[in-house]
Formats: structure tokens, sequence, C-alpha cells
């Protein structure tokens, strides 16, 4: 389906994560997270960057290996998107929610 | 004559060398197995051992019975894999060559991952049960427990065995209502992911099940670490749970000797790249990976080994015979699930399609149900202890195809993945 933000309409899941990573911009990046409650700052994008990175290369993605990516610790990780750090960071980079393996 | 090395004599590591030992020219290929124990435990039996279901010693046979005469079994602890030069190294100073390598070195427990959970309350208060000596600890912790919190967490998404903690605290419901102090007892179980389990259809069946029996499930907590003075579970973003008792399911990892060897990947937990489908080494085409310690998105359980076993069987094979690996695993997991009062349930799944329910293995007449609780799925759960002794390891068929099937399952409607944290 497809939902407008700000003055872009783009294709989501039901969950309202982007079901084409290429349809992202940083300007998209700002309104997704403006709705959930925040603003971005450089060391947002830096992981946004990192995320939809290793999501091009088709390495899963886990807390564990942001942790390790050099960028974050998981702590920082989660005063920059908090809640569910990855699920929400994913959101906001447009790349699919993650899946789990169990 | 060319050599083929095993690394790691468990579930997956014992299938194979019968597997191979079977299908290989004994005058042509000579069959290495090396492992750093002498003792094969049946694991899903240490679900057991705490609430004294069964005694431990039965869990425990030599692993050396169950390695053919022919294939030559050394009991040593491998310091590294130099895949370069197609050599492992021994820590006692031994090198091995080989032409193939198959990697079955699985996964461990590693409470000290966890700040404050190796310390003082260690086997006093908090403890594991993914090994023996942590099943039988908190075996001899609950035959004297008088009641209070029972926090059951996980301190990872990715570990050995997905289901079992969710059927601990079953099970333990189960054994603090037949002692007459349920009441108590207050249980919760807290995770990482976002739900009971991962996957939509079967979370809401096991979460429907956590609230009839009472059962607080604490959704996205991911521990920090353990506050021991305070008996607290912290989390990153700074909540809290308290205990009495502590059950925990520690990060885990696969082998030392992986991380020596420069072989794991990116999340440093020790798990080697694997193609998810023909279960090669992503880096080396002579070495081969299967069960917990591969990297693939399936679960680390014993029936996921069962399944690879068949399929790396036919590609170990192929490669041999210079031919294209056509055998492909398609992520087939298969797991009961004691659910507490004498019964179980079954699930059964794959990459691709989540658990749903139906009947198992045949269809419309099982005997065993999928996603439902049955008398006859826990006499399943039991008569496996059997078939594994006695079948599985020394890899004779069992009546389960290595591929999952989509007979007897209710597809209903297609759901969204569920995720972790």
């Amino acid at each position: 389906m497809q939902q407008t933000i700000g003055i872009t309409t783009v294709d989501v899941n039901d969950e309202g994560y982007l079901t084409d990573p290429g349809q992202w911009t940083p300007e998209l990046a700002h309104q997704i997270a403006q709705a959930q409650g925040f603003e971005l700052t450089d060391k947002h994008f830096e992981v946004l960057h990192y995320l939809r990175d290793r999501y091009a290369e088709g390495t899963p993605l886990t807390i564990r290996r942001i942790g390790k990516s050099g960028l974050v610790t998981i702590k920082e990780f989660y005063d920059l998107f908090p809640g569910g750090p990855l699920k929400v960071s994913s959101k906001i980079a447009g790349i699919p929610k993650p899946a789990s393996c169990v | 004559m060319k050599n083929l090395l095993i690394l790691g004599a468990g579930t997956a590591g014992t299938m194979m060398a019968n597997k191979l030992f079977k299908a290989l020219d004994a005058d042509a290929w000579a069959i290495t197995v090396v492992d750093k124990d002498e003792d094969h435990y049946y694991q899903p039996g240490f679900l057991f051992v705490p609430f004294q279901i069964y005694d431990a010693e039965r869990l425990v046979r030599p692993k050396r019975d169950f390695i053919p005469d022919g294939v030559t079994f050394v009991v040593a602890e491998v310091e590294e894999i130099e895949p370069e030069a197609n050599t492992v190294r021994l820590t006692d100073g031994r090198a091995l060559g080989y032409d193939l390598l198959i990697v079955a070195t699985g996964t461990t427990p590693r409470p000290e991952e966890t700040p404050g959970l190796d310390g003082e309350l260690w086997y006093r208060d908090a403890f594991d049960f993914y090994t023996f000596e942590g099943a039988c600890a908190l075996r001899d912790r609950l035959a004297t427990w008088e009641g209070g919190r029972l926090v059951i967490f996980l301190a990872e998404s990715i570990f050995k065995c997905p289901i079992a903690p969710l059927e601990f605290a079953f099970l333990a419901d189960s054994f603090f209502e037949e002692r007459g102090m349920r009441d108590r007892v207050e249980i919760s179980y807290v995770t990482p992911l976002s739900g009971a389990f991962t996957k939509p259809k079967a979370t809401e069946f096991l979460s429907g099940l956590m609230a009839e029996k009472g059962i607080t499930v604490v959704p996205d907590f991911y521990v920090e670490r353990v506050d021991e003075e305070r008996k607290v579970l912290v989390s990153y973003d700074e909540r809290e749970v308290p205990f009495d008792l502590l059950v925990a399911v520690p990060v885990n990892m696969g082998a030392d000797l992986v991380e020596a060897s420069d072989m794991g990947d990116a999340d440093d937990l020790n798990y080697v790249p694997t193609d998810k489908h023909t279960l090669q080494a992503r880096d080396y085409e002579n070495v081969f990976v299967i069960g917990d310690a591969t990297n693939l998105p399936t679960s680390k359980a014993g029936s996921v080994a069962h399944f690879e076993a068949e399929i790396l069987t036919e590609n170990v094979l192929h490669y041999i015979h210079g031919e294209p690996l056509d055998a492909a695993f398609d992520g087939h997991a298969n797991c009961f699930i004691e659910t507490g009062h004498g019964k179980a349930t079954l699930i059964d799944f794959n990459y691709d399609t989540e658990p749903l329910p139906g009947k198992f293995p045949l269809p419309l007449l099982g005997p065993m149900s999928l996603l439902k609780e049955t008398r006859a799925n826990h006499m399943g759960k039991l008569a496996f202890e059997w078939v594994y002794w006695h079948l599985l390891l020394t890899g004779k068929p069992l009546p389960v195809s290595s591929h999952m099937s989509m007979l007897g399952k209710d597809a209903g409607t297609p759901e969204p993945e569920a995720e972790p944290a």
C-alpha cells in the first residue's frame, strides 16, 4: 500500500515499513522520526547509513552487531532510538523490519 | 587415501560420521572425528532434570558407543583450523591434515558475557539449564525453594533451542502447582523479542498458554547486567525486573576455535558463515558446517541438525565426485514443546513457512497435532529419547522428511513476520 509522509508518497507494508529501500531519502527519515516524536542528529544518520549498507549487503541485523560496529554502544543505540531500537531505526532507515531466525 | 575430518561429536558430528562411513568407500577415505569430551549428553533431557522428571544419569552415554568401528575417534581439544593449509591444530601440539572438513563444534552458554550473572549468584540463586551441571544445580535449588519471584530470561535472540525456555516456564507452573505452592510463585518470562516466540501464529498460541498459566511475559527487554546485590535484571534502557530465583538462557557462542581460526561472523558470536542451502562454508570450498556451529537463520536445535545431516551427506558426496552441490536445505525445524500436566504441543517450520496448525507427520491422521496441546504430543516427546539413541545418532532413516511438507497444515491467511527488538 501507499502512504504519504510529508510531501512524499512511498510504498509501505501494513506496519509502515518501506517496501522499496530505494524510495528512502534523508528528508523522509526526518519525517518518519518526527512522527515518532524525535529529531535526528548526525549520529542518528551514521547509524541509519550503517543499517542501510548492511541491509544492502544482505547481512542480518542484530542489536549485538550494531553494538560491535564501532559506531555506537548498545546503550547509545537505545538512547538514540528509544523503545525497540532495531525496529525503530529500521523503519527510519527505510529497510524491512529485521526478521528473527527462531 | 584421502582424509575427511569432523570436528565435534555432538548430535550433528556423530550423525555425519555414521552417514558418511556408510556412504564413502573405506579404501578411498579415512574418517576422523575429534571431540574434547568422552561423554555424549541427550540434551533435550536437560529440561526435565530440574523438575525431577528424569534422573540426570540417564542422559549420559559414551560418545565412542555411537562412532562406528572404522572411524578414528580422537579425544583432544582443537586449538585452531588453518583453512589455507587444510590443517587442524590440536592444543597438545598435534596437527591433522584434511581433504574435506566438517565443522560441527556446536554452541555453548556463556554466562560471563552478561555482567553480574557469572558471579556471586551463579549456581546459588541464578542458574542455566542448558548444561548438565546447570540442570543438576537447579534441580537441587528447586527442591528446597520456598517460592517468590522466578524470572526466566533470554540474554540474546540467538541461542540453543529457542523453545526450551518456554517449556521451562510451563513445566515450572506445573511443578509448583503439583507441590501445592503455585500461589507462592510469580513466574515472569523476560525476552529481547517482541513476544513469547517470533513467528506470528506460534506466538499467538504460546502467548495464550502463558496467559492461561499466569506467566507474565516481559517483551523487548535486552538485559545489560544483573545487579547482584539488589537481585535485579537491568536492561539497556534502564528498566528493571527484580527476582528471587533467576533462570538464565545466557548469551550462546560457538566454539572458541572458530574465533581463533578467524572463521566467525561479524556478530562476534563465533558462528561460521555458511551457505543456507548447501551448508558449504562461505569462504572455503572444502569446508562444510552443520548444526549449531552455522550462522544459518534457523533454530539451533537437534531436529535442524538432523535435517541438515541428510542434505549435507548428499552434498559431501556431490563435492567428492566433482558435481554441483544441488541438495538444498530449506531451514526445516521441528520441535515438541512440553506444556506441563502431561501434555505437549508441536511445531514444524522452515526458512519461509512459519509454524502452522495441522497434523504431523501424517496429514489428517497425525498422530501428533501441530500448535495444539495433546497427550499424544507428550508421548511423542518422551518416545523421542529412544529414537535419538537408537536411530538418529547412528544415522538410520526416520519417517520424517528432511524437507518441510505442507501436507496436513492449515495455512490460513498469511501474516507478516514478527521480529526481535
